[in-house]
């Protein structure tokens, strides 16, 4: 806890569903090096019982709290008061971009979420494959005898979603994580169903290279990378297929 | 506005606030992208001027003289370097080349487009 105390408005996007969205300030004495969602969680608690946020660890590990602070897209979780801000300032918060709003802050990720599972993300992985290439994998012995394995980074909170310029044109777009995922499940497992589900106009090829995603995630997943990488397999494999004798073709198909 | 996608939020597509640095490459594509299909029907026009006879050409090649056009022109020069050297860039990433610098190639190939363009402006309005 610091010695002073900052004065802070917090201006909040409050939207009932089907309702018309307003913004609606509050004003709290915060320490700077609290977290945003503290003093959500405290605007909820002394000043508002209606608001509707979602949050659950606090330690940017179950990827719920993700929101738009000052318009970018954040884990609020993890993000002090003192990094968007001074004292006297301004805080605006809004839900995420790109998913329909349930209530105020909170957003229907639903959708992502099937989208997630269709695309078999699988929460642990070997080692090898869950770090990217370009990552020192640490070496772990394992006492089983069994390849070590690790959670893998996504925490699908959705924040590359919100911030993705292409997934702001087409809802249609299944968006950076999921083709990470698919990414990393082709990394375990070079099965042909992973480049197909990736392979399609609303999949990798609909990706403008923003990078934003790559930007915002709190994890360090770096689906930009994933999805180049597996464009760069895609164009490898047509452009070989160009060359194939068409005898080899009709026998793999 | 509604929080989902959709085409009525339309000026979501150019609102770089708050954005990083590949969103500004992803707004030039689009603004440039737009500017040369307007000047490609700008130009079917003019050349269906040659249809009309050569009275009707000369008339619309004195008006294209004037200094807006050639500011107009200076833009479609700036366009097409702009789209054409961020292509480069995103050509190169989707073969998986430079992917994890292409901060610094957006960069550099932007400063480059700027001198592309200074040049082509300088040799449009010094030589009258």
């Amino acid at each position: 806890m610091t010695e002073q105390l900052w004065q802070v408005h917090f201006k909040v996007r409050r939207q009932r569903t089907g309702g018309k969205p307003y913004v609606q300030t509050f004003t709290l004495e915060v320490d700077p090096e609290e977290y945003i969602l503290d003093a959500v969680e405290r605007i909820w608690a002394f000043h508002d019982r209606t608001l509707t946020y979602r949050h659950a660890c606090h330690h940017s590990t179950c990827g719920a709290c993700g929101m738009r602070v000052n318009g970018r897209e954040k884990l609020t979780c993890i993000t002090t008061i003192r990094s968007v801000t001074q004292n006297g300032g301004t805080v605006r918060i809004d839900p995420l971009r790109n998913f329909p709003v349930v209530s105020d802050l909170v957003v229907d990720m639903g959708h992502f979420f099937l989208r997630m599972d269709k695309s078999g993300f699988n929460s642990v992985a070997p080692v090898a494959a869950a770090c990217l290439p370009y990552e020192q994998p640490q070496s772990a012995e394992s006492s089983t005898g069994r390849k070590p394995e690790r959670l893998v980074d996504c925490i699908e909170c959705g924040l590359c979603i919100s911030v993705c310029p292409a997934a702001n044109t087409d809802k249609e777009y299944v968006g950076p994580a999921v083709l990470a995922s698919l990414h990393l499940m082709y990394s375990q497992n070079p099965s042909q169903e992973f480049i197909n589900q990736a392979d399609d106009h609303t999949g990798l090829w609909r990706c403008h290279s923003a990078y934003e995603c790559t930007e915002v995630c709190p994890s360090g997943v770096d689906p930009a990378w994933r999805i180049m990488d597996m464009r760069k397999k895609v164009m490898s494999d047509r452009i070989k297929s160009i060359f194939r004798p068409r005898s080899q073709e009709k026998k793999n198909v | 506005m509604s929080n989902q996608p959709q085409s009525a939020n339309w000026p979501r597509w150019f609102d770089p606030r708050s954005r990083s640095l590949g969103t500004f490459g992803f707004i030039l594509n689009r603004v440039t992208a737009l500017g040369l299909t307007l000047y490609l029907l700008m130009h079917l026009i003019a050349l269906g001027q040659l249809a009309k006879g050569a009275d009707a050409y000369d008339g619309f090649i004195a008006l294209v003289k004037n200094p807006l056009f050639k500011l107009g022109e200076l833009l479609v020069i700036a366009a097409g370097v702009i789209h054409g050297l961020n292509g480069i860039r995103i050509a190169l990433n989707s073969f998986g080349v430079g992917v994890r610098y292409q901060k610094s190639t957006f960069i550099v190939l932007m400063a480059v487009a700027v001198l592309v363009i200074a040049f082509f402006a300088f040799k449009m309005f010094s030589e009258g």
